[in-house]
């Protein structure tokens, strides 16, 4: 039977402590959309689109409201479009496009997939796709696009480290009356994963199923309103209380997805086990790390308390779905955590920490703006640098980096909503440029060699 | 099938009365009621069969969000799986 007090916490926790789903994602694979001849493609994408996810934004709202959770974003994740793209002549800009009016069509605010997995190398066709990303960025809304430049298994394409050090400054300067808010859609990985249901790194990869939905669950609210009652546990009583925390966020994640793929007919993906903040206050994983005991996030320990949040999280989670995938773990975009966002200002968080930091938590160097006279050679190396995290340690790693082109040290972008407000940090100016053209591949490391 | 209505907020003269009448109206059957009131705060919970509802179950919960903005009181009208789901294992 239910009792009082576990009805008045469900209620508490999404009325007073943001919890929410944060998107769920409907995947979508295009294979079957590829054609010489690139107008019939579109058509295709356009039509496979539209009627795979027509229903989705209903279907979500009624869950919505049947169970009182508010599901944030709805969004769609495609095949990456390089491989689409590659079989037809002329711009594949024309697939954003295309993407672009599909997501409008179905009432998605972002759609997935305009990328390119070149850890190895380039296919044909994939050095064009790439060079197209910043019109495809700045032409249209709702595309994100990504490039997977590394892997555990393959080692870092260093001559894509190059090539996106450039790209990523060309959509900046290509959105610069926009708040440069085309490198905001755009993530470099190192072990990307197919199933990610979060923007703007999510792309349908090629062995998941025809149609698929995943779900991106959120909380960093939740947790630090539980710990806030337990100042003088110890932290073995933190990390329980973290654990037990994250289980229920991730039940609801759970009965979201599967309620959700049985509406709509489509198979059940994964749940992304994730913490994942907004500037909206109180909905901060900084905050958290600061309710540990941290004067500010990004002081000495920073690392450390991070790495056991997200270790709880993870443990936590595990028990409270069938099936785990995405990014899973505490996300620490700058921008879009208010804590983030005031270390930042203050000086407390560098992008130095913020690198140490992505070895123990989900994802990378993500919402990260830098001064727009930085060369393309540094963000390069900086994508190298966080591709060498996550090959290493055998996990994903992201630069979303924003270069604020006429802006300086003290200034900031604001792009508002969730997307936040991300004030220009310092970025070490000695030049790697040498290093970063040498190009070629730098190697998987030995651990690699796991068979 | 099973739903909870959480009415919380300022007392007044007959809340069990008027959330009670909505479910009557569509047909969703009270199956258990706890109430308190705390210095004037109002805090109630009814687990009601919503399995002959006369109407959608989004409907209901739109009447009752209704109802609770025109009594001034925080009503949540919720599908009881949500909290078999969050603290059940």
């Amino acid at each position: 039977m239910l009792n009082a007090h576990d009805i008045l916490e469900t209620i508490r926790m999404i009325q007073e402590e943001c919890l929410d789903i944060r998107t769920v994602t409907m995947g979508i694979s295009l294979l079957d959309c590829i054609d010489s001849d690139g107008a019939e493609a579109c058509r295709k994408v356009y039509d496979k689109i539209t009627s795979r996810a027509r229903n989705l934004v209903k279907v979500c709202e009624g869950i919505e409201k049947e169970y009182g959770i508010p599901i944030i974003n709805k969004r769609l994740s495609v095949t990456p479009i390089a491989m689409v793209s590659a079989a037809s002549s002329g711009s594949p800009v024309k697939f954003a496009e295309i993407m672009a009016k599909a997501a409008e069509n179905c009432g998605v605010n972002l759609i997935g997939g305009y990328s390119a997995l070149v850890e190895k190398g380039f296919s044909a066709g994939d050095a064009d796709f790439i060079e197209s990303i910043p019109e495809a960025l700045a032409t249209t809304e709702r595309v994100c696009a990504s490039v997977n430049i590394g892997s555990t298994k393959a080692g870092i394409n260093l001559d894509a480290c190059k090539l996106m050090g450039r790209i990523v400054k060309k959509t900046a300067e290509m959105t610069a009356d926009n708040q440069c808010f085309g490198a905001a859609k755009l993530v470099v990985f190192c072990n990307s994963v197919s199933d990610n249901p979060f923007m703007a790194g999510a792309y349908h990869g090629i062995g998941e199923p025809d149609v698929t939905i995943n779900v991106g669950v959120s909380g960093p609210g939740v947790v630090r309103a539980a710990l806030t009652k337990y100042k003088d546990a110890d932290i073995a009583e933190i990390f329980d209380i973290i654990k037990k925390t994250s289980y229920k966020i991730t039940r609801v994640g759970q009965l979201v997805g599967v309620t959700a793929s049985a509406r709509l007919g489509v198979p059940f993906g994964i749940v992304d086990l994730s913490l994942a903040p907004t500037p909206a206050i109180g909905d901060s994983v900084a905050y958290i790390l600061e309710e540990m005991g941290l004067e500010r996030c990004g002081s000495s320990g920073t690392t450390a308390a991070l790495a056991m949040l997200n270790d709880a999280v993870k443990k936590g989670g595990v028990m409270a779905c069938s099936r785990i995938g995405g990014l899973s773990g505490a996300f620490i975009p700058v921008s879009e955590d208010a804590g983030m966002i005031a270390a930042a200002e203050c000086g407390a968080l560098t992008l130095e920490k913020l690198e140490a930091m992505t070895a123990v938590c989900s994802v990378g160097l993500d919402m990260v703006v830098i001064p727009g006279d930085t060369h393309d050679d540094i963000i390069a190396a900086v994508i190298a640098d966080e591709a060498a995290i996550g090959m290493v340690n055998n996990k994903t790693t992201a630069v979303r980096i924003i270069p604020a082109i006429g802006k300086k040290e003290g200034d900031c972008l604001d792009w508002g909503g969730l997307f936040g407000r991300g004030p220009i940090m310092s970025v070490n100016k000695y030049s790697p440029s040498a290093f970063i053209n040498r190009g070629g591949q730098i190697p998987a490391p030995l651990h690699s060699l796991r068979n | 099938m099973r739903a909870v209505i959480t009415v919380i907020g300022k007392d007044s003269v007959g809340i069990l009365a008027k959330v009670s009448a909505v479910c009557a109206e569509y047909n969703a059957n009270v199956i258990e009621v706890t109430q308190s009131v705390l210095q004037e705060m109002f805090a109630m919970i009814m687990l009601t069969d919503i399995s002959k509802l006369t109407i959608e179950f989004t409907e209901l919960a739109d009447k009752m969000t209704e109802l609770g903005n025109s009594l001034r009181l925080q009503i949540h009208t919720m599908h009881e799986d949500i909290f078999n789901t969050m603290h059940r294992i």
